[in-house]
């Protein structure tokens, strides 16, 4: 058989650990918002929704065992979204800065 | 890398003329597939970076807003679709066995838990309705969050007195003009969250939808070891889906509870 690397997968057990992560992921998230941290409140929560979210495309979704074009591209996505929000909340952000 | 020479081993009827192997036909398909979630991303990415400025700008209704939604339904709703992971992730794991039981099994319990979402979301979006807080004046009796939307209970909905009664508690008084403003500006907040739990909701009736395609394949015994491609794509759909609400939720349902105990 072809011994291309995107037709090795995960196994059920590596699965329920992921699984088992993101339910952790969810409480600690929950646990977070409940404790006042100031600015650092929706910096932990969206820390922590990325850390799922790279749990889900890694393994569930299986990026980490696809090829290289569809890996780059994938980061080529994420990083465009990057752009898209830091640059719009730059601008929003900066806007009154110097009329005080 | 694979050759012309091994398409003489390899004769699947579900091989398209123009890909020399199954493996590199399915290769193709994920980047495609791959694609399409990304152009989703972009979609979903709009609102986001929308939200994020509206929520800076008027932080004190969008944490108002926020609190009003039941963080417990949200939770729950959380569980539920990453349960649905893991179950749609399991249907891949036995299509690509060539199970058939299992993957028809493991597509049935995601489509149940996928339905147990949307019916929360139902009860949510009904308890929104009960309480006059969709935004517009269309639906139901019209926004309102300073009351006067139940002669009955005009307790319910009420997103000024809360605020009122919360900044008392913390010994900060809020003023009653500036405690209804916030009140009022909470529609921006009702707008973000029917608007972006709405997508998601979408999206999720269109998977189940791919499901229900998938489930009539697999009973049929057509997917196996060297064919599953269909369940590998509309698993990756589902996952993009389950993504989507593992960022809903923390920044919809929980901008700020510490109040809660």
């Amino acid at each position: 058989m072809a011994s291309n690397s995107s037709h090795s997968h995960p196994t059920p057990m590596l699965y329920l650990v992921i699984f088992g992560c993101l339910v952790a992921g969810t409480v600690l998230t929950y646990l977070a918002a409940t404790w006042e941290m100031g600015i650092f409140n929706p910096i932990v929560a969206l820390a922590i929704a990325c850390t799922k979210a790279t749990l889900v495309v890694l393994f569930f979704m299986h990026v980490r065992y696809s090829t290289r074009l569809t890996q780059v591209t994938i980061s080529a996505g994420i990083f465009w979204l990057f752009i898209l929000i830091t640059l719009s909340l730059s601008d929003y952000l900066s806007r009154n800065l110097f009329s005080r | 890398m694979s050759t012309s020479q091994t398409t003489t081993t390899e004769h699947h009827s579900a091989l398209a003329h123009q890909f020399d192997s199954m493996a590199q036909q399915q290769d193709a398909s994920t980047f495609g597939m791959w694609v399409f979630l990304l152009t989703e991303l972009m979609m979903f990415g709009g609102l986001f970076a929308a939200y994020l400025i509206y929520r800076l700008k008027y932080y004190e209704a969008f944490v108002a807003g926020s609190t009003s939604i039941s963080v417990n339904w949200g939770f729950i709703n959380t569980l539920v679709l990453i349960g649905s992971s893991l179950t749609m992730a399991m249907a891949v794991y036995e299509a690509q066995k060539g199970n058939r039981r299992w993957q028809v099994n493991y597509i049935i319990l995601t489509m149940i838990l996928g339905v147990v979402f949307l019916g929360v979301k139902a009860k949510e979006y009904y308890d929104k309705y009960d309480e006059c807080h969709i935004p517009g004046s269309v639906i139901g009796k019209g926004f309102d969050a300073i009351g006067g939307c139940d002669v009955k209970n005009p307790k319910l909905g009420n997103i000024m007195e809360e605020i009122r009664d919360r900044g008392n508690k913390n010994g900060h008084p809020v003023p009653e003009p500036s405690a209804k403003q916030t009140a009022q500006q909470t529609e921006i907040f009702f707008s973000f969250y029917f608007a972006m739990t709405g997508l998601h909701a979408f999206h999720m009736i269109i998977g189940l939808g791919l499901m229900t395609w998938l489930l009539l394949r697999a009973n049929r015994g057509e997917f196996g070891p060297a064919y599953y491609t269909p369940v590998e794509l509309g698993g990756l759909y589902w996952h993009f889906v389950d993504i989507v609400w593992i960022f809903l939720f923390p920044l919809l349902y929980l901008i700020n509870r510490t109040g809660a105990k």
